[in-house]
Formats: structure tokens, sequence, C-alpha cells
């Protein structure tokens, strides 16, 4: 209670100071009643102010009471100027907001531990090995029964669990006409429970649901999707689904924040490894496997174990490949496991965007030193004008710690008003970024909940950036000394040095922000310039499956049905569409040699694909309708300069697979993307779709239209007319699937180009308020040079040049530090490299041209001084 | 002539006594009754006064009220509350521990 109140004094000292006078004045008033000399009662009372200060000091928490009298304080001299204190506060808060943002993305995708029992001792298991170039790959998918040998070979240690990838499947509630597509994850039974996780709704999966192949069909929902799907419907449990030929029963909800163990993807619905297909193939590497580490079981030994297991398993199925290279062995099967802590869980999002979050955060973190660097700028300015206040304060017995206060209160407050606007602006922008990471069918998800850890950032942010810039401006007003300050002289060599590091730091500042954002627009530029080989104009792929394994001939009926509807120019078919990912490797041997341990990519296609794709034919001929059981392949140019040294292949043969099928090369095309925009093009054969029935395929479709979607309804309904059996899974544009090979380079780009030009507006007006400043404290100096025959041209020098000297060494210190940084964030780049003559002068130029731009109302202030009256009026 | 103001932190006591005996007494009364009932010879000053009331006024001991004398003229009122009496008996029976102590100390010596 006492502390209450003392805090509640604090709040109203007013009411305080005026009791207290009131009963000291009673006290004299009583003491003149009962007869004492008016002059000798107060004379004997003493000064009630002085009384006054100590019984306030007993009667409130002292310093709480000159905080309060600092905020105040500072806070009318922010309101005594308006237009500066905003243009500080609002160059903060993008700074403090753009931090925010890309700490929010970092946390919720790297840092934030999973919602589950004991996030820290849970680990992932992963594989590291070099690929074909040599280049060190981290792989983190396992054959199912190579997790089952090392489950058994940890059992006790430690609890180890295999989970899928999240992947976008179709299934239907009811009818095949009602398909729709959710996220499903095939997780072992026992996960729930390693993860101490507690059913939101009816049951988990458990250990006795994951035993038998294909004999558990039982599915626990996500909460996210329980509520989006059924709107938390309780009835939901029983229900049942069709997907990937299995009917599924709904057992369960799983709780609400628990979304799967893949940041970036929000899993819809959780089923049993035992009902993947996957659990039975010795080759099929599917499952991301992770261990949960029993209390005190340390993770050496363990990994350890799990190498020995790992290493018997694949050794065992080298023995399969018995003409393999030995090469070719090595780098397959024998890579070294690792068990790298897994708190934030594991997902391709956090491969694919850590170093364009670093990068970003690098950007963000400049943006907002420039713009403290402004701020302390601003703030070194006033301190400046304020000595004589500061050294009155002095005389009259302010001691240093508190004028040091009464500054970095003002700071304080200038940080903290921009925090509460650049939190509203990550609140808005982090989420923005995030829908902007949607490639086709695939967009991306992320929980980006504001709680203690966001307003923790926050505040420690705003706190460095306070003192950051506070701190100097502050010391140095509290260092005055009055007799000194009150003369009007002080030491201006003092304030020149500090006004130098003002104008060359942020610079140096703004170079880097600059260099960087250069180097990521030129990736984005050269990755969607490059040429894919194929015209992806008017182009739609329609991704097309048949409720069971086919024959060719009924897809082909599919196909001249689709030919014929109006506005198709051609229509072919292939295993999948050209660069959205897919992929399918293999070894080739040509003239019977053991084969080569470089990888060729291979693709189903119908006879008319080439055409269709306006893929040029470079010798021989297409495939045509009629000999699909002829073993005839179609190769491009990087098949035959690496397999046959650049001859020309049409005629000659290879083979391919365990059973080393031989195939007879009957054209050579020119090469295309295939895969990704990133590889170099790798070789490439293209083969007919093999004599076996299949279920899925996907129609390329070339359209007059300019707008190819608008096809899109009549294909759909057409390929379920042309036969019952088949449906339309997903619709693209060929176009569509080549952007979202670019979608991280174009977002980063971007947000680059956004933060380069918030850092150029920053440095211009610091550089601006610097020069403003310094020649209006060389009014006198400028005066008397102007009065004794300096001419304009020699004042603009005398002004600009020192600032250009500091601008120009800040950027040759933010180029070099660039160079040394970018080391970090090299994945990023795309036939960039940070020594480009051009990505190294336009950052430099750009900067030179902004601080001319901002000399040039110094300079004509500085050319407009009369000196006549400047003379006159000191 | 002035007598000493060394009341040797014994002001709380004398406060807290004069007010168990007698409530509701202001500023000036409390020092007059100090100065009374020490037959003149201990005085509190203003200067010492105010501070101690205040202080243990934020310390619970005692609470003060506004009131006015018979002229209509405010005033504000100190009275005990129970967690003063407490202490009212901490102070007393550790004043008469240490006088005792003197006492004997002076006889011995």
């Amino acid at each position: 209670m006492p502390l209450w109140s003392r805090i509640w004094n604090v709040f109203r000292a007013e009411r305080l100071n005026r009791e207290l006078d009131e009963e000291f004045h009673s006290h004299i008033a009583e003491a003149i009643e009962q007869g004492r000399d008016p002059v000798e009662a107060r004379r004997a009372f003493g000064s009630p102010l002085r009384q006054r200060e100590v019984s306030r000091d007993v009667k409130l928490i002292a310093w709480l009471d000159s905080l309060r009298a600092d905020i105040i304080f500072g806070w009318r001299q922010l309101m005594k100027r308006k237009v500066t204190s905003a243009a500080a506060i609002a160059s903060l808060a993008l700074g403090i907001g753009a931090c925010a943002a890309t700490f929010r993305l970092i946390d919720a995708l790297l840092l934030r531990p999973l919602p589950i029992a004991n996030p820290e001792r849970l680990y992932a298991l992963f594989r590291q090995g070099a690929d074909a170039d040599g280049k060190t790959r981290i792989n983190d998918s396992y054959e199912y029964p190579l997790f089952q040998q090392m489950r058994e070979a940890v059992k006790g240690h430690a609890e180890l669990i295999a989970v899928s990838g999240a992947a976008r499947s179709d299934l239907t509630f009811g009818t095949d006409q009602e398909t729709e597509k959710a996220y499903n994850q095939y997780v072992s039974g026992r996960m729930f429970r390693a993860f101490g996780l507690q059913p939101a709704l009816g049951r988990l999966l458990h250990e006795d649901d994951d035993v038998t192949p294909g004999e558990h069909p039982y599915a626990v929902l996500s909460y996210d999707y329980w509520t989006s799907r059924f709107a938390r419907d309780p009835r939901v449990i029983g229900r049942t689904f069709r997907m990937a030929g299995h009917l599924f029963e709904i057992i369960g909800v799983a709780p609400e924040r628990f979304t799967g163990t893949e940041p970036g993807t929000v899993t819809g619905i959780f089923l049993p490894t035992m009902m993947n297909e996957g659990v039975g193939h010795v080759d099929w590497s599917w499952v991301r496997v992770f261990a949960m580490m029993k209390p005190g079981v340390t993770v050496e030994p363990l990994r350890d174990r799990l190498r020995v297991t790992y290493r018997t398993f694949n050794d065992e199925r080298a023995k399969a490949f018995p003409n393999m290279p030995r090469r070719f062995i090595d780098r397959f099967f024998h890579q070294t496991l690792l068990l790298e802590p897994a708190a934030a869980g594991v997902s391709g999002m956090q491969r694919d965007y850590a170093h364009s979050l670093t990068a970003l955060s690098l950007l963000a973190a400049l943006v907002l030193l420039i713009a403290c660097s402004n701020v302390a700028n601003l703030l070194a300015a006033q301190a400046a004008a304020r000595s004589r206040e500061m050294a009155l304060r002095v005389s009259i017995g302010a001691g240093r710690r508190r004028l040091v206060q009464l500054v970095l209160v003002e700071s304080l407050i200038l940080a903290f008003l921009a925090a509460a606007i650049g939190g509203a602006f990550a609140w808005w922008s982090a989420p923005f970024i995030v829908s902007k990471i949607n490639p086709p069918d695939n967009p991306v998800r992320l929980f980006l909940p504001a709680d203690w850890r966001m307003w923790g950032f926050g505040l420690a942010l705003s706190l460095t950036v306070a003192h950051l810039f506070g701190v100097a401006p502050a010391l140095r007003a509290s260092a005055v000394r009055p007799a000194s300050a009150l003369k009007g002289g002080e030491d201006p060599h003092g304030r020149r040095r500090i006004m130098h590091a003002l104008v060359a730091v942020p610079s140096g500042f703004c170079v880097l922000v600059l260099f960087v954002a250069g180097l990521l627009v030129a990736t984005f530029d050269r990755l969607s310039s490059q040429p894919t080989g194929f015209s992806s104009e008017r182009l739609v792929t329609l991704d097309t499956v048949a409720q069971h394994p086919v024959s060719m001939a009924l897809w082909d009926q599919v196909k001249d049905h689709l030919r014929s509807l109006p506005g198709v120019e051609a229509v072919a078919m292939a295993g999948w569409p050209l660069l959205d990912g897919n992929g399918w490797n293999g070894v080739i041997s040509v003239n019977g040699e053991p084969p080569t341990d470089a990888l060729a990519y291979f693709l189903s296609v119908s006879p008319g694909w080439l055409g269709a794709m306006k893929i040029p034919l470079l010798d021989g001929r297409d495939f045509q309708a009629g000999e699909a059981s002829a073993a005839t392949a179609i190769v491009n140019e990087a098949f035959a300069r690496r397999y046959f040294s650049g001859e020309n292949p049409v005629g000659k043969f290879f083979e391919t697979g365990q059973q080393r099928t031989r195939f007879e090369v009957i054209g050579l095309v020119k090469d295309v993307r295939y895969r990704n925009m990133r590889e170099p093009i790798t070789a490439t054969a293209y083969l007919q779709f093999a004599g076996q029935d299949f279920n899925q395929a996907t129609f390329i479709v070339r359209t007059s239209s300019v707008n190819p979607l608008a096809l899109a309804p009549a294909l759909r309904s057409g390929v379920s007319r042309a036969r019952p059996e088949f449906r339309v899974s997903n619709i693209r544009t060929q176009l569509e699937i080549n952007q979202a090979q670019t979608v991280r380079e174009r977002l980063l780009a971007m947000l680059a180009l956004f933060f380069a030009l918030v850092a150029l507006l920053l440095a211009g007006v610091g550089l601006y308020g610097v020069l403003d400043y310094s020649v209006l404290q060389r009014r006198r100096e400028i005066g008397i040079r102007m009065a004794i025959g300096a001419r304009p041209a020699g004042v603009a020098q005398l002004v600009t040049v020192e600032v250009f000297r500091m601008v120009l060494v800040g950027a040759i210190g933010g180029l070099a530090l660039g160079m040394a940084s970018t080391r970090y964030i090299e994945p990023l780049f795309y036939q960039v490299r940070p020594t480009d003559l051009g990505v190294l002068a336009i950052p430099s130029m750009t900067i030179l041209l902004v601080a001319m731009l901002a000399a040039v109302p110094a300079v004509i202030r500085a050319a407009r001084i009369d000196p006549v009256e400047m003379l006159r009026s000191e | 002539m002035r007598k000493p103001d060394s009341l040797q932190g014994s002001l709380d006591l004398l406060v807290l006594k004069i007010l168990s005996r007698r409530p509701r007494l202001h500023g000036y009364a409390l020092m007059m009754a100090i100065q009374d009932s020490s037959g003149d010879v201990l005085r509190a000053e203003e200067g010492s006064l105010y501070p101690a009331l205040h202080r243990m006024e934020e310390a619970g001991w005692i609470r003060a009220q506004w009131g006015e004398n018979e002229a209509g003229r405010r005033l504000r009122r100190y009275e005990i509350t129970a967690a003063g009496k407490k202490q009212l008996e901490a102070e007393e029976s550790r004043w008469l521990a240490l006088t005792a102590a003197i006492n004997r100390v002076l006889r011995t010596a």
C-alpha cells in the first residue's frame, strides 16, 4: 500500500504540493493565533519551499517524479518542432517496422519452437553428401524400411518418428465430381504421443494405428482444417473421405496450435504412414525422420548408432547395383548422417528462405541504422542549440545524471512513438510478404502470432535504438561547462568530427543497401529473362487423373476430343509440365559400357509434344502415333554432348534402368529448361509413354486465345465428357508455372528495391540536414570570406567539399563491407558477381548524385548570405 | 533560549505516544504537546516534525484528516492507527530497555 500511494502521489503532485502548503500555512496561522510574533513564527518555521521538498520526497518516489517531469518536458520539446519530430519518428518507424517485420518472419519460420512438449529434445536426421558437381547437398528424406531399422536401433534412447512431406492431394467426401484438395501428411502413429499432444475432439492416432500396411484407414484433422472446412462441426467424427484409393474415417481433431512439423505449410489431414504405399519400398525415400530424445540421452552416441544402421542398410542396397561405378555408389549411398536440433520443425521453405530472410533483415537493419544516424544528427544539432539551457541547469545545481536522463527521455519518447507506428507497419507488412510467396496451387501459410516474443523484440529494439542515437547527444549535453557555454564559445572541431561521422556512416550503409539490392534485382532480371527454349505463350496444362490405370488408347481418345474443341490449336501429353518441379532421372550407359555417374533426366511425352511446345527438332524425327511399343527416344543437345561426345546421336543407342532397356535415338532437339531455371541444362531424353496402363498425365494445350485460362472450364468439362473416368485435378498456364520459378527472386528484388529507395531517401534527408546546419553554423565565417572577396563558387566548394569527401569515404567503406558480406547470401545470386563493375559503380554514383541534390539548398543558402547584414548582426 | 532539538531518534516515539493519548492533534498542537509534557525540556523543530509526520503517515502508523477548528480554518489532524499502536509498543520497550541499560551503567561505573 505505501508503495502504491507513493507511485500514485507522483501523478497527483500538484495536489500534493497544495496540501503541503496548506498544512504549513495553517501551522503558522495557529502559532500566530496562540500569540506568537508573526515574524518570529515564520522564521522559526524556516523556508516552506524547502519543507515542501523534504516532505514531498517522503511522500512520493523521487526518481519517478523527476522522470514524469522529464517526460512532460521532453514531449513539449518534441511538440515545439512538430515537423522535424514527425520526420524523425516517421523514418525511425519505417526502420523499426522493417526490422520487426523481418523478425516476425524469421521467428515464425526458423526460431519459434513447435507447440509440442519438450521441443528442445526434438532432433531431425539429415544426410549430407556431394552431388555430381561436387557441391555439398543436404537431404532429409529416407526410405521407410530404413526408418524402421533405425527406430529399432535406438529404442529406449529416443523415439524415432517418420513424417512425410505435406502434400496437396485430391480427395473427396462425396462423389468424384466433388473432388477437392487438402494438405495431408503421413505420420507415425506414435507421433502425437511423443509430442505430448491432446485431441481437441475424438482421439488422435496412436501406435496401434500404424502396424499393417494398408489396414489403418483413419485420419486426424488439424484444428485449422476442421475450422475452415467443417466450421468446427463435432459431427465430423466418423465421416469418411476417399483419397489415393483408400476410404479414410475421421477419428479426431488435433489440438489448435499444432499444424504439422513444416513451418510454411499448414497440414489439413494426418494419416498413418502405413496407409502410404511407400512403406513397402526400399528405394522410395519419402519420410523425414525426427528423433524425440529421452531425457538425459546425449546426441553423439545415438547418432553413431544410427550411422551404423544407415551404413548396413545402404551396403545391402548397393549390392543390387553390381555394375555401378564405385564413385557413384559412394556418392549415392554413403552420405554422412547428421542429427540436428529441430525444435522449430523442418520444412523446405526454411531451406529456401533462410538466406533470403537473412538478406532482408540485413537491409532492414541498415535502413534502421540510417534512420538512427539522422535522428542522432537532429538531436546533436538541438543539443548544440540548447547548450545555454543546459549550462543554466548545471549552474542552478542539476547533476550530470539528471541531464543525461533529461535528454535520453526525449530519445525514448521518439523511439517508443516510432516503435508503435513501426509495430503497426510490421503487423500489416509481414502477412503481406507471406501472401506474396504463393506459387500456383501451393500457397505458403505461416502463422504469425503477436505474443511476448514480438513485444520483447519491439521493446529491446526501441531501447537499443534510443540509446544508439540518444547517448551521444545526452553525454555531450551533460558535459557542458557552464562558464564557457554561457560565454558562447565551444570547441568547434569536436562538432565537426561528429558531423563527419554522421555523413560517412549513413552514406556507407546506404551504399551497402544499394549494392545488395542491385545484386538481387540483377539476379531476378537475369533469371526471369533466361530463355526456356520452348514457347510458353497461350499454353495451358491440365494435370489429369484417371480413376484407375488405363491404356494409352483411352488417353488418346481424350486428347483427340480436346483437339476438336474450338480455340484449341494443338494438344499433346507429357508426364508433367516442364518447370513444375517434377523430375525423373536415371543412369545412362552407351555401347554396353558401365554407366557413367552423370544422371540424365527423362520425360514421357506423346507424339506432337515437340510441336505443341514449339521445341525445334535439329535432326531425325518426332515420335509417331501407333509406334508406342518401339523403344525409341529423342534426346537434347546436352545429352549428345554428354554421352556421345557431341556427335550426332540419331540412329545410335543407349541403355538405362535396372533392366538396361535399350533405346534407339530417333531425334535430336534443342536444349530446354526441364526442372529448374537455375541449374545448368542437363542431359535429357524424351521417351514415349510406356506400354503399361497409367492413371496420371498432363495434357498440354496450345490455344489460340491470348488469355488461355478463358478456355479452362471448357477444357475441364471436355476431359470428363470424353471419358467419364477422367478428371482434371489442376489447370495452370505454362507462364504461371514459369513465373513460380522466380517467386522468391521477384519478392526479394521487390523488397530490396523498396529498402533501397527508403535508404536513399533517408540518406538524402540526412545529408541535407547536415549541410544546412553546417552552413548555419559557419555563416559568420562565410560572411567574412565573402566580404574579403570570396566568389560564390568558392563558397559552394567550401561548404560541400568536405561533405563529398566523407560521402566518398562512406561509399568505399560500404562497398568493401558489401563485398565482404555477400559471401553469406551468395546462394541467392544468379549469374551476378559482387565484383561486377556495374554492381559496384551504380550505388556509388547514386549516392553521389543524391549528395549533390541534397547540397543544392545549402549552397544556395550560403551564396545568399549578405556579408554586410551578417557582420552587422553579430 | 533554544532548546536542543536532539531528540536522538525518539521523535517517532514521542509523537506516537502523544497521539495514543490525545487523538486528532494537528502539527502545531503536537509540537506544543511535546514541549509541554516534557516540562519545556524537549522541543521538536518544524524542520524535523513534518518530515517525521509524513514519513510515519506513509508507513501507515498514523493517518491524517482535514478538519476545521472553531474559527473555521482548515487543519490537518493526525491520529494513530492499529499499526502505529504496535509500533509504539515496540519503540517504547526498546526505549525502556535502552534507558535501563544506560542507568545501569551510570550506577555501576
